[in-house]
């Protein structure tokens, strides 16, 4: 590149600033937004790409905890339909917990942390950035958990509606964990707080996602499960409205 | 940082003192009366006998409890959601204190019902929506406590556990809703009939009567409780401050 052309750069650049010098947080549009959020979540993608540190962690604990439910099961129980349903959300709701403890917690034990909110995007586009990538990772793990939960239970679950409804509770899942990764993240015991503030308050997705499950293994028609279909996307809409709405005052002295 | 807590060097009796005086003493009055208006003024329930007939007395108090644990979380949320716009610590400091009373009340609900259920359902625990509801909640808010103890600025402990209250007390109206979508075994003594409820009762008037008292008596305890607990908080956050002064 020659001289001049690094000159234009940066007089346009200084222009830019001088013009409006909160454009690059909040202004640009809804397109510019979603591509902060999508920076946001590349990011993540990369360093976990780089690091493998969480789909790695989550994973194999994933497959230990189904073959652990079927050892501890096997003998006592006649069918793996009874136990398959919660045996999938307790292990998809234990492992997303390790997951979501990285998300802020890997950034503060790096000390990345103070850049990342130095980054000239709204707070809220560093929430949702953080959340697909903590949906990517859990849906992956899943899909794993789904795959292992085939063979040890010798049960297909890839139905359309278990999909569904695996999809509809993560996304709650991780809309909310996401909040409170940032809450703890930089509590001493951040480890043992997360899974205790955050698995009374997914109460509704596991006992939807259970029966939603469980309805689907058993044959039901959709008109039977559409309460709980409901009842997911409900929690979904609400809490990430909330957490939306709640994110911004994490970092407020910051 | 700014000091928020009220200092005053005077000594001797103050206006709080008496009025929480009073609500203690009006608290004690007001439980007498609804040990009495439960155990001996309410009727015999007509269709229940043998150890069902004497458990089912432990409904007046089992109510008073939950009016107790309903109103401390909903002051919870009124006091989180204020600081948070406000950002006044007494109404954090009104939060916190809700919440810890609230969550007495919460357990007295459900070891009162525990102790109903064995006799008339033959069992302690069942997952029944407004039992799994409770003790969701009382976990929920046991979080809440656990988490604000771990944060070490005040500020911070205020601000994140505003936070969190607003989001718990959000999620427990639809934890009761998924899980009433199981079937139910929970009288309902007011308003809906539940076709598949056991060991429930028809209230006459003098049971309306010793239930309103009831309802009545754990708000008052409610009140006392929480104003006592809102000026200890306030005292420990001045002596902090105090202790920081000198340091």
């Amino acid at each position: 590149m020659n001289e001049e052309a690094v000159q234009a750069n940066v007089q346009t650049m200084r222009l830019d600033l001088a013009a409006e010098p909160v454009t690059m947080q909040r202004g640009g549009g809804a397109l510019t937004y979603l591509r902060k959020i999508g920076a946001v979540f590349v990011k993540d993608v990369r360093a976990e790409w780089r690091g493998r540190e969480i789909f790695s962690t989550m994973t194999a604990f994933s497959v230990l905890a189904v073959l652990v439910f079927g050892m501890a099961f096997d003998l006592r129980v006649p069918r793996s339909e009874m136990i398959a349903p919660g045996v999938l959300w307790v292990v998809v709701l234990f492992a997303g917990v390790l997951g979501l403890n990285r998300s802020f917690g890997a950034e503060v034990d790096r000390g990345t942390l103070a850049s990342l909110l130095l980054a000239p995007v709204d707070r809220s586009a560093i929430y949702f950035g953080k959340m697909l990538a903590n949906l990517f990772f859990t849906l992956a793990t899943t899909l794993v958990i789904l795959v292992v939960m085939f063979f040890i239970f010798d049960l297909n679950m890839f139905h359309p509606y278990n999909l569904l409804a695996v999809l509809l509770g993560v996304i709650g899942y991780v809309g909310v964990g996401t909040l409170f990764a940032a809450l703890t993240a930089n509590s001493r015991a951040r480890e043992t707080m997360l899974p205790i503030l955050l698995l009374p308050v997914m109460a509704p997705v596991f006992v939807a996602g259970v029966g939603l499950t469980a309805g689907v293994v058993d044959g039901k028609q959709f008109s039977d499960l559409r309460q709980w279909l409901v009842i997911l996307a409900a929690f979904d809409a609400i809490f990430i409205v909330v957490a939306y709405l709640l994110f911004d005052l994490i970092w407020e002295d910051a | 940082m700014g000091s928020t807590t009220v200092r005053t060097n005077a000594s001797g009796w103050r206006g709080v003192d008496i009025i929480q005086l009073a609500l203690g003493l009006l608290a004690v009055a007001a439980m007498t009366i609804s040990m009495w208006a439960a155990l001996y003024y309410a009727p015999a329930a007509s269709n229940l006998a043998g150890d069902e007939q004497i458990a089912q007395r432990i409904f007046y108090i089992h109510m008073g409890c939950n009016i107790g644990a309903l109103a401390g979380f909903l002051m919870s949320v009124i006091g989180s959601i204020v600081y948070l716009v406000k950002r006044d610590l007494d109404w954090d400091r009104v939060s916190q204190a809700s919440i810890e009373v609230g969550l007495i009340c919460g357990m007295g609900t459900i070891l009162t019902g525990m102790f109903w259920a064995k006799p008339t359902w033959n069992t302690y625990w069942t997952w029944d929506p407004r039992l799994t509801t409770s003790a969701i909640t009382v976990l929920v808010y046991l979080a809440y406590l656990l988490f604000r103890n771990g944060i070490e600025d005040r500020r911070t402990r205020a601000r994140f556990g505003s936070i969190y209250a607003v989001v718990a007390f959000l999620s427990v109206p639809l934890t009761f809703y998924s899980a009433r979508l199981f079937r139910s075994i929970h009288p309902v003594v007011y308003g809906a009939e539940n076709v598949d409820a056991q060991g429930g009762f028809s209230v006459g008037a003098t049971m309306t009567q010793a239930l309103n008292i009831n309802m009545i008596a754990f708000c008052v305890l409610f009140s006392a409780l929480l104003v006592l607990r809102w000026r200890q908080l306030r005292n420990e956050d001045a002596i902090a401050e105090l202790r920081e002064e000198l340091e």
